[in-house]
């Protein structure tokens, strides 16, 4: 095989890689698709959510025939206290239906027949190959060293799809490590329950699911969230924090998770389920700032976690996995077509990602990451404060709604001062415009 | 419920050679928090008071890179294991 070459090799099969392979597959290209793991999913894991758009652009009603769990009719948004969770969300029909909004997955099975589609686009995938190195001949990355009988795999173009913990860029010196506070660790539970336990609980027809977005409480003070959804026969449940809080604040992953299955709001819900698998993935929350200023090079591109497109605030990620891996795969198809496949002929990629919803949206939450990450109060104080003020607000014992917003108004000076509640509601809807 | 019995419903393919490496000791013992061994969501790390060494049982490693980005000194050697090693996700 050293003296094939092909048109590109995608290093990962996440949904990113496999959006990029089935796109130039597509077009016609040769590709190459290489997954460390023993099956494409079987290292894979988010919350997690995945988003109708924008796969359907490639692999039209892929929810026809994909392994998804539950389409996503409501989502909530909970802020838990010590003692309960005050919260909202929003809920619609619309969200189901003909072309559904976003469904639950697991991303062992989902990823699995993303990579069969690929399969049968004509994309070579090879399992159980992990690349070791990118190959560069005068400043050009010309393909892959592997470990393979095969040994080096050359191409015109590389697509790094590695995922967060991306070590071909790291070690090219493309993007320096990745800083504690730009990740949080995130530990799930899937959980199994019987499907009608599932739509009772959680208020859903047959078949239906939802999310629920969680803070509060159980991380203790660091900067985290959590997250409780709902598939087809099982919840999944995780919860963590930025790795600079678990430094800082010595707190073990697994135990912010128990905090959170044993809060009396998720209790109930997930009281006699079985845990079935246990897992930890890194989840991008650096935002804009923390995309390396080079996504793009002398023969090849990098897309998804791998250059931290997560919108954290929309705990959106697969999606600007998929978009970004189409875009480089669109610039790689015309770079093809002019037989050059420098970065300047690929900078089309950045141009168009820039052009996106993906980088769009990066951009309007630009200096959020940074607020949250430098007023630890908003996790450590509020939750309680929102919690308390609000049980005040409901409690009937014969005392006044004026006296009690005199009470109210008394705890937040005495947990956060005035000034200090005013600034950071100010500061919190500059950064959320 | 405990880590351990959590741990126990995880596979994994484990390799004969670690993937993850302790630099230089002498780092860790200087390092006064050691945040790798409670940062680790698998408790892969463990200090040795007799060796007075910090200890990776990569048999377990979930591959979230934790130690990695928590360790205040760059001292962990951390690679993705072989291809086919490591965990395999049932669920994901």
């Amino acid at each position: 095989m050293a003296d094939e070459k092909f048109d590109a090799i995608v290093v990962g099969a996440g949904p990113s890689g496999l959006a990029a392979a089935i796109t130039m597959a597509k077009a016609g290209l040769e590709v190459a698709l290489l997954e460390r793991g023993s099956f494409a999913g079987s290292k894979n894991v988010m919350g997690g959510i995945f988003y109708r758009h924008p796969l359907d652009t490639i692999v039209p009603e892929f929810w026809k025939t994909a392994p998804v769990e539950r389409p996503i009719i409501e989502q909530r948004y909970w802020m838990l206290g010590d003692q309960g969770h005050v919260g909202g969300g929003v809920r619609s029909q619309t969200f189901d239906g003909d072309k559904p909004n976003c469904w639950s997955v697991l991303r062992a099975k989902f990823d699995r027949w993303l990579a069969e589609q690929a399969e049968a686009a004509g994309v070579m995938i090879l399992t159980e190959a992990k690349v070791e190195s990118l190959l560069q001949k005068d400043g050009m990355v010309v393909g892959v060293h592997t470990l393979l009988d095969d040994g080096d795999l050359n191409a015109d173009v590389v697509v790094i799809a590695e995922g967060v913990n991306s070590i071909l860029l790291r070690d090219m010196g493309i993007h320096p490590e990745i800083k504690p506070n730009q990740v949080a660790t995130i530990v799930k539970e899937v959980i199994s329950l019987a499907p009608e336990k599932i739509e009772d609980r959680f208020n859903v027809e047959k078949g239906q699911g939802i999310s629920i977005e969680l803070l509060g409480t159980p991380s203790q003070g660091g900067v985290g969230m959590g997250f409780l959804y709902t598939n087809k026969d099982s919840l999944s449940i995780g919860m963590g924090v930025l790795v600079s809080d678990l430094a800082r604040l010595k707190l073990k992953p697994n135990d912010l998770l128990e905090n959170l299955k044993n809060h009396p709001s998720i209790r109930p819900l997930i009281a006699g389920g079985k845990t079935e698998e246990y897992l930890a993935h890194f989840i991008p929350e650096g935002g804009y700032n923390a995309v390396p200023r080079q996504i793009h090079g002398n023969g090849w591109v990098a897309i998804g976690d791998s250059v931290m497109l997560v919108n954290s605030v929309h705990r959106e990620g697969s999606n600007l996995a998929v978009k970004s891996g189409i875009l480089a795969a669109e610039a790689i198809v015309a770079a093809k077509k002019k037989g050059d496949f420098s970065a300047a002929t690929l900078a089309v990629y950045r141009q168009a990602l820039d052009a996106s919803f993906v980088m769009k949206d990066l951009a309007k939450y630009k200096g959020l990451s940074h607020f949250m990450e430098t007023n630890p109060q908003l996790f450590s104080v509020y939750p309680n404060l929102i919690n308390d003020a609000a049980t005040e607000m409901f409690t009937v014992d014969g005392v006044s709604k004026r006296e009690k917003q005199g009470r109210i108004l008394k705890m937040v000076k005495e947990r956060r001062g005035l000034f200090g509640a005013a600034l950071d509601a100010i500061k919190g809807g500059l950064n959320a415009r | 419920m405990k880590l351990e019995d959590k741990l126990f419903l995880v596979t994994f393919n484990a390799d004969t050679e670690s993937h993850l490496k302790i630099k230089d000791q002498a780092v860790c013992r200087k390092c006064q928090d050691k945040p790798c061994i409670s940062g680790c969501p698998a408790a892969c790390y463990e200090y040795e008071h007799e060796k007075d060494e910090v200890m990776v049982s990569f048999e377990g490693c979930l591959e979230c890179g934790t130690c990695r980005i928590i360790c205040p000194y760059a001292n962990i050697d951390w690679r993705y294991p072989r291809g086919g090693f490591g965990v395999k996700y049932k669920h994901g």
